[in-house]
């Protein structure tokens, strides 16, 4: 029996011990709690790695671009212009070959737990950077796979030439020809820094995959702890060069199930949530928030003009006409995109508010059909990408709308699907009489849409499979690349809209957005209009602490005291 | 005493013969290779597989293979991980401490709650408190924890927003792993935040105890109510109430005590069934522990993980079992002189 009354003591002291515990968890309320200096954020995914030179995955540039790393030049403000970062300032040759970037002298590493630097940025850790991704025989060209998707889609390494050091602050760049993006290029997510140092150090020790597992960067975060599928831990980076971060640990609560993110957000696990579903429910709630940015892409119904009966003008006027926009909207992107006026989305600097929209008018687009001579209609093909992308969701679904809208004009809609490779090369062949494809700019420079998808020889040989081709909007686009002032570039690209508008190759439909969800408390941006996320200037405003789950405990106890 | 031990040894020996035979077996039902699913390295070269092969005398009779088989778990080798292709037996002990401090926390709230619960019932035989207590019991027993798991995240994760819904502890506090037990952890750790540390830790075990404690505990209420009712009508109840003692008296010296010893008995039993319970609630909780891992692992087709998961946990629950065969022997002199087991 005495053991038993002495369970039962230890029991009681156990159950009396943890309630304390419980309580005085409270009791250093002079220091701010640790979650007021936080931030957590609920992410959809694990990173393949922790260098965004190796992908094009969102959710890996989202885990390192803009916080472990900067690039030589960045895009900032709401216009997206080019503003120095690692490059304090630059300077371009007549010929626009030669750009020589002069370096901020300030600019320090990481210090992790396996690399301590001894110096700060110069420019050995840019041509290291460079080098690795353009020379084949660099150290660590091969390092991690050898796969540089971005770099090789815009083809960087028949662009440069070479990559010179003047002195230990000035690096040239030398370009085999003029090209506009160039600089547009630099200031992506991808063209990030890294350190020559550290890498000297992993090729000593023969650990030269660590590069990019265990990434050293200038940006104002650094890498703590991951664990793959679980969570990420940044730490602020203290020696930052610009502005320190306002919050102290940056942790990246790795869930890919939808619900269980909306369920986090709910409960106040997360502060922050990715691609959140639920729209109605967060902006119902008071302590929530909702953003969204509209990215830079487009999804579109394209006309083989160069095929009956889409050669005519007017055919093209009227089948456009007889789009119901909105319920595409509605029914494919969920409501989760922005209905396209033009090829351009309005969040681009160049974009013109004045351009008008071609609205819904199915009455209008049969007297069209009228005039054009195809007053009992005809049938047509559409081809609908196999895919699913941002910027088109689901390309069936999407054709099927439009097979019942044009029914209404009598015009017969037949769907055609092929599987993607396959799709893309009879494409190009131009077997098609209309196409429901979409595109993805690499760069927020305007003329990433309007060169690539629509000009001459995008028609030969790139991606323009309307085969359209307008020698005045051609001039006008040569125009706009030739000059830097902002006002004339916006002018040019407004009339090649308007060019656009009348000609109708294609009919844009919608720019997809990215959402995310947030607790009030959390201030700053953290969606940026192109590119990956950003927690440089993110805070947390004190009102936090009343919405802790702990937070009943504390207020009883200081009731009690 | 002595034959008391031995013969728990020698049963627990037995079964675990059984078990791992069941185990080995597994590896033939799968299906793939039979050395692979034994060790789980899918990726392996062809020097590599003649290694295996040999180290698990693969091209020998079955019986020999049957002891490789044993020789590499006695050595704590359960082979890699399909999915991961990391040791399990590393996996195990990082993930199992986690479900045995959840499910000892879900014990013990299910016995704080369900035995004076019971023993409230039984006092009160035939009365309206006694119906009342037994309904309640009934109608917990009856709630499907997944559902009851998905009521307690909306109500009081979502609406009320009071308790956490997902893991063991924030992110944000940084707790080294000592024992995986995460109260001890935080207890070990030297963190400035110890304390915020330990209330988080504590709010995110609420919930998933709770649930998990529910059919336990209505289990409890029952058996400590029938202990009870069986206690007062004992001779020595009545002997006690002839010499004048008043109520209080005979319950809490007299009757609790020998209620309380026929209870001991079956919290082994009990301990079985919270885990499978515990199993499901982890995965509803994202909670790290062994049998998130477990269904995870059947989810992937990760015959290594769950014919060697199946063995430690059944081992583990074995153990409880035995412990608390000891405990009780401990506490109850008769049950050590009986010869026939149990």
């Amino acid at each position: 029996m005495a053991a038993l009354t002495m369970n039962y003591k230890s029991a009681l002291t156990l159950i009396v011990f943890t309630l304390t515990s419980l309580l005085s968890g409270c009791n250093d309320g002079d220091k701010i709690s640790l979650s007021e200096r936080s931030i957590i954020y609920c992410s959809e995914g694990s990173p393949e790695s922790f260098n965004p030179q190796l992908s094009t995955s969102g959710t890996t540039s989202d885990a390192s671009s803009k916080l472990l790393y900067n690039s030589l030049i960045a895009y900032k403000g709401k216009n997206n212009i080019l503003e120095p970062a690692l490059a304090k300032s630059w300077h371009i040759t007549h010929d626009g070959k030669k750009i020589t970037f002069y370096l901020r002298q300030d600019v320090t590493f990481h210090q992790t737990s396996n690399f301590t630097p001894t110096r700060n940025l110069n420019a050995d850790d840019v041509i290291f950077s460079f080098n690795r991704i353009l020379d084949k025989e660099h150290s660590f060209h091969q390092v991690s796979g050898g796969h540089y998707p971005f770099f090789q889609s815009v083809k960087f390494a028949e662009l440069v030439e070479e990559i010179e050091k003047i002195n230990d602050y000035t690096v040239r760049f030398v370009l085999k020809r003029n090209n506009s993006s160039f600089m547009a290029n630099l200031a992506t997510d991808y063209a990030v820094i890294l350190s020559a140092e550290y890498g000297e150090q992993l090729s000593k020790a023969n650990t030269k995959h660590e590069m990019d597992i265990h990434p050293v960067g200038t940006g104002p975060f650094m890498l703590k702890d991951y664990r793959v599928g679980s969570f990420i831990r940044f730490y602020r980076h203290e020696s930052y060069w610009h502005e320190k971060a306002k919050i102290e640990q940056l942790v990246y609560d790795i869930s890919p199930s939808k619900t269980s993110r909306l369920t986090k957000l709910l409960a106040k696990e997360c502060d922050v949530s990715s691609y959140p579903i639920a729209h109605q429910k967060i902006t119902e709630r008071e302590d929530l928030q909702l953003e969204s940015v509209t990215s830079l892409n487009v999804g579109y119904f394209g006309f083989n003009t160069q095929k009956a009966p889409f050669d005519n003008k007017l055919v093209r006027q009227a089948i456009s006409l007889a789009i119901n926009k909105q319920a595409i909207i509605d029914t494919v992107y969920e409501s989760q995109a922005a209905s396209a006026k033009s090829i351009l989305p309005e969040t681009s600097w160049a974009y013109d508010s004045q351009t008008p929209e071609l609205g819904y008018d199915p009455v209008k687009a049969k007297s069209l059909l009228e005039i054009a001579g195809y007053a009992q209609g005809f049938s047509m093909d559409v081809w609908a990408m196999p895919v699913q992308r941002a910027y088109n969701p689901n390309a069936v679904t999407m054709a099927k709308l439009i097979q019942a809208d044009l029914k209404k004009i009598g015009v017969k809609v037949k769907i055609i699907s092929y599987e993607w490779s396959t799709f893309l090369r009879r494409l190009s062949l131009g077997e098609h009489q209309s196409f429901l494809l979409g595109w993805t700019a690499d760069h927020p420079d305007p003329d990433n849409f309007f060169t690539p998808m629509l000009s001459c020889s995008a028609s030969e040989l790139g991606n323009n499979r309307t085969f359209w081709c307008n020698e005045e909007y051609d001039e006008l686009l040569r125009k706009a690349l030739k000059t830097s002032n902002m006002s004339k570039r916006k002018k040019y690209y407004a009339k090649a809209m308007a060019i656009i508008n009348e000609e109708m190759p294609l009919l844009a439909i919608a720019h997809s957005k990215r959402f995310q969800a947030r607790g009030i408390n959390v201030k700053g941006n953290i969606l940026e209009n192109f590119g990956s996320i950003s927690f440089h200037d993110v805070a947390k405003t004190l009102i936090n602490s009343d919405s802790t789950p702990l937070t009943p405990v504390k207020e009883i106890e200081k009731e009690s005291e | 005493m002595l034959t008391f031990t031995l013969r728990r040894i020698s049963l627990f020996i037995f079964t675990m013969l059984v078990l791992t035979l069941l185990s080995f077996s597994l590896s033939f039902f799968f299906p793939g290779e039979t050395v692979i699913n034994h060790s789980g390295q899918i990726n392996a070269s062809t020097a590599e597989l003649v290694k295996i092969n040999e180290s698990y005398q693969m091209d020998k009779s079955i019986l020999n293979q049957y002891g490789a088989y044993l020789s590499h778990i006695l050595e704590g080798d359960f082979g890699l991980s399909m999915t991961s292709q990391s040791p399990i037996s590393h996996e195990i002990m990082a993930l199992l401490p986690a479900t045995i401090e959840l499910s000892l926390v879900a014990l013990l709230i299910a016995m704080v709650l369900g035995i004076p619960l019971g023993f409230i019932a039984a006092i009160n035989h035939n009365k309206a408190t006694d119906n009342a207590i037994l309904s309640l019991a009934m109608f917990g027993y009856s709630i499907p924890v997944f559902w009851l798991g998905l009521l307690a995240i909306t109500l009081f994760s979502i609406n009320l927003g009071w308790l956490p819904s997902a893991g063991q502890i924030s992110l944000l506090f940084e707790i080294e792993f000592v024992t995986g037990i995460q109260f001890i952890d935080i207890l070990l750790s030297d963190s400035p935040y110890k304390w915020q540390a330990f209330s988080n830790a504590s709010a995110h075990i609420m919930l998933p105890a709770c649930v998990i404690a529910l059919a336990p505990a209505t289990i409890f209420i029952r058996l400590s109510r029938a202990a009870m009712i069986e206690v007062l009508a004992a001779s020595y109840i009545r002997a006690a109430r002839a010499k004048g003692l008043n109520f209080k008296q005979i319950i809490f010296r007299h009757a609790i005590r020998n209620a309380l010893i026929k209870i001991i008995r079956h919290v082994g039993l009990q301990f079985a069934n919270l885990v499978t319970i515990a199993m499901v609630t982890e995965v509803i909780f994202s909670w790290p522990g062994i049998g998130r891992w477990l269904i995870e692992s059947v989810y992937q087709r990760d015959y290594t993980a769950i014919q060697s998961g199946l063995l430690v946990l059944s081992c583990f629950i074995f153990i409880i079992h035995i412990l608390t065969d000891f405990i009780y022997a401990a506490l109850n002199p008769l049950a050590r002189g009986n010869h026939h087991g149990s």
